[in-house]
């Protein structure tokens, strides 16, 4: 780890003049940022420690309707409040299949937002890598690609963005608020994320020193509670990072879908919203041919970057699969294995 | 850049410390403060070695800077005895010998003492979702459930578990 300046702000204000310094990195969890200042991935010369800013840790319900999750509520804090659970079960069950106790103890909303991507390339510092160094190459290009992108990629880089909170997230229109400067904005967390092209290095929308305050989820987002899945394929049963995931979130009335919305995760630089396989969805029957087409629309404009093109038929049954499982209807307890195609029978012991 | 004056407590008795920016909570409780129950493993937030509770929340110590611990209150491994009283999750983890070498164990002693302030019934799910963050590369970890289990049973006063 570098040496680095420690400074904590007292406002919101104080943190967005202190970041806006060339070099300066936001540390609020430290889940990705300590790891990070570790292998010399990142190398900030100042470091604004957020996590005491005041104001930035409640789930309130606006006049709207809208729900406001303030951007230092924990993953944790935000999976177990009850009222947000029966809501939106689809973000808590992603949230609960992240990490371990330990992390989403520590990690936070806005933090989720930003954390980098999980390509070995970049947190190799001897391979070539233009998101670490702009115009080095990539060394994932022609390396091992089985889980690079296959949706959003660029020849300059081919890394995913790895979250799963994000997934349900995006398919359910959240809102991004945001503290620099010039003053506040809000932007769809569809638009905070950009994709490579042959930037890489540039990941969000972010100008230097602005702040993740607040996520919002608008009031249509609860009607799809009844129906709203998270499913989160992995190489392992428990804490791992997805391989492919989806979010599937349904509105079913009269046995036909009349709305519908389907995000991926871990196949792009960014969470993936599926619109075109949503339109597939909308007026249909929630039987299984309808989710495999939804399935093949949502994966229509997928290329291998690599030898990975397993991905994307991988991709299309773990939409499908979750879509399924959501006209199944939200189950009234999460499996003890939030997310997971293994989740154990009634009365399993393993989890 | 000096070093930063840190005022914590760390197992019930206010402890100063001065560190540098960039030494985590681990370095200073290892290499400052003479803690060494801490382990370091993964040294990434993988293994759970480091476990320490922070403010009543389990979290990686290194993954935490020193400077983070600012008016926070820790409880690490050497804290979670009573004296020379072992803490029921001690003793249970020494009956079922739910280790082999060792290094996990000050993690899962701190991982479960977390668990079990949080959820004092938890099921075999719940205590074996809970440590998916503690990595053990000798036991298996069914010695290791079943010591939670039992150290759980006790705390509530119950008989054994089957």
């Amino acid at each position: 780890m570098n040496r680095f300046e420690y400074i904590r702000p007292a406002t919101i204000a104080e943190a967005v003049a202190a970041a806006a310094a060339p070099g300066a990195a936001y540390l609020a969890g430290g889940t990705n940022l300590i790891d990070l200042l570790k292998g010399g991935i990142v190398r900030p010369e100042r470091v604004v420690d957020v996590t005491r800013l005041p104001g930035l840790d409640a789930i309130e319900t606006l006049a709207d309707g809208s729900v406001r999750i303030g951007a230092l509520v924990r993953n944790a804090d935000l999976a177990h409040d009850p009222d947000f659970a029966h809501r939106f079960p689809a973000v808590v069950e992603a949230l609960l299949s992240g990490a371990s106790a330990q992390l989403r103890n520590a990690a936070t909303v806005g933090g989720n937002l930003l954390q980098r991507t999980r390509c070995a390339y970049f947190y190799d510092v001897a391979s070539a890598c233009n998101k670490r160094t702009p115009g080095a190459g990539c060394a994932a290009r022609g390396g091992d690609t089985r889980l690079a992108a296959v949706l959003g990629w660029s020849e300059h880089c081919i890394a995913t963005h790895p979250s799963d909170f994000c997934v349900p997230l995006v398919a359910l229109d959240a809102v991004v608020e945001i503290v620099g400067t010039a003053g506040s904005r809000d932007v769809p967390l569809e638009s905070l994320h950009r994709l490579p092209g042959d930037t890489p290095a540039r990941e969000s929308v972010l100008e230097p020193g602005e702040l993740i305050v607040a996520v919002r989820l608008p009031a249509d987002a609860a009607s799809f509670a009844a129906h709203a899945r998270y499913l989160k394929l992995r190489e392992r049963t428990s804490y791992a990072f997805a391989v492919v995931s989806a979010a599937a979130a349904l509105r079913i009335e009269h046995g036909a879908i009349v709305a519908a919305r389907i995000a991926l995760g871990s196949v792009a630089p960014k969470p993936w919203r599926a619109h075109a396989a949503e339109a597939v969805l909308t007026g249909a029957h929630p039987d299984r041919a309808a989710f495999r087409r939804a399935a093949e629309a949502a994966l229509a404009d997928a290329t291998p970057s690599g030898d990975n093109g397993f991905r994307i038929e991988l991709s299309r049954r773990v939409v499908a699969r979750a879509l399924a499982r959501a006209a199944a209807g939200t189950p009234a307890r999460l499996p003890a294995l939030p997310a997971s195609p293994f989740a154990p029978a009634p009365g399993g012991l393993h989890a | 850049m000096s070093k930063h004056h840190v005022t914590t407590t760390i197992n019930g008795e206010e402890t100063e410390f001065l560190c540098e920016t960039q030494e985590t909570l681990l370095d200073v409780l290892r290499n400052t403060l003479n803690l060494t129950g801490s382990k370091e493993g993964c040294a990434s937030g993988d293994c759970g070695a480091c476990s320490v509770i922070a403010d009543g929340t389990l979290v990686c110590s290194c993954l935490m800077l020193g400077v983070e611990a600012e008016g926070k209150t820790i409880t690490t491994v050497e804290g979670i005895a009573d004296g020379e009283t072992l803490h029921p999750v001690q003793r249970q983890f020494l009956e079922h010998a739910a280790l082999q070498c060792g290094f996990c164990t000050p993690g899962f002693i701190v991982a479960t003492k977390a668990l079990l302030d949080a959820n004092p019934d938890p099921t075999e799910e719940e205590a074996r979702y809970w440590l998916a963050g503690n990595l053990c590369r000798c036991t298996g970890y069914d010695k290791i459930i079943r010591a939670v289990m039992d150290a759980a049973a006790e705390m509530r006063g119950e008989a054994r578990a089957a």
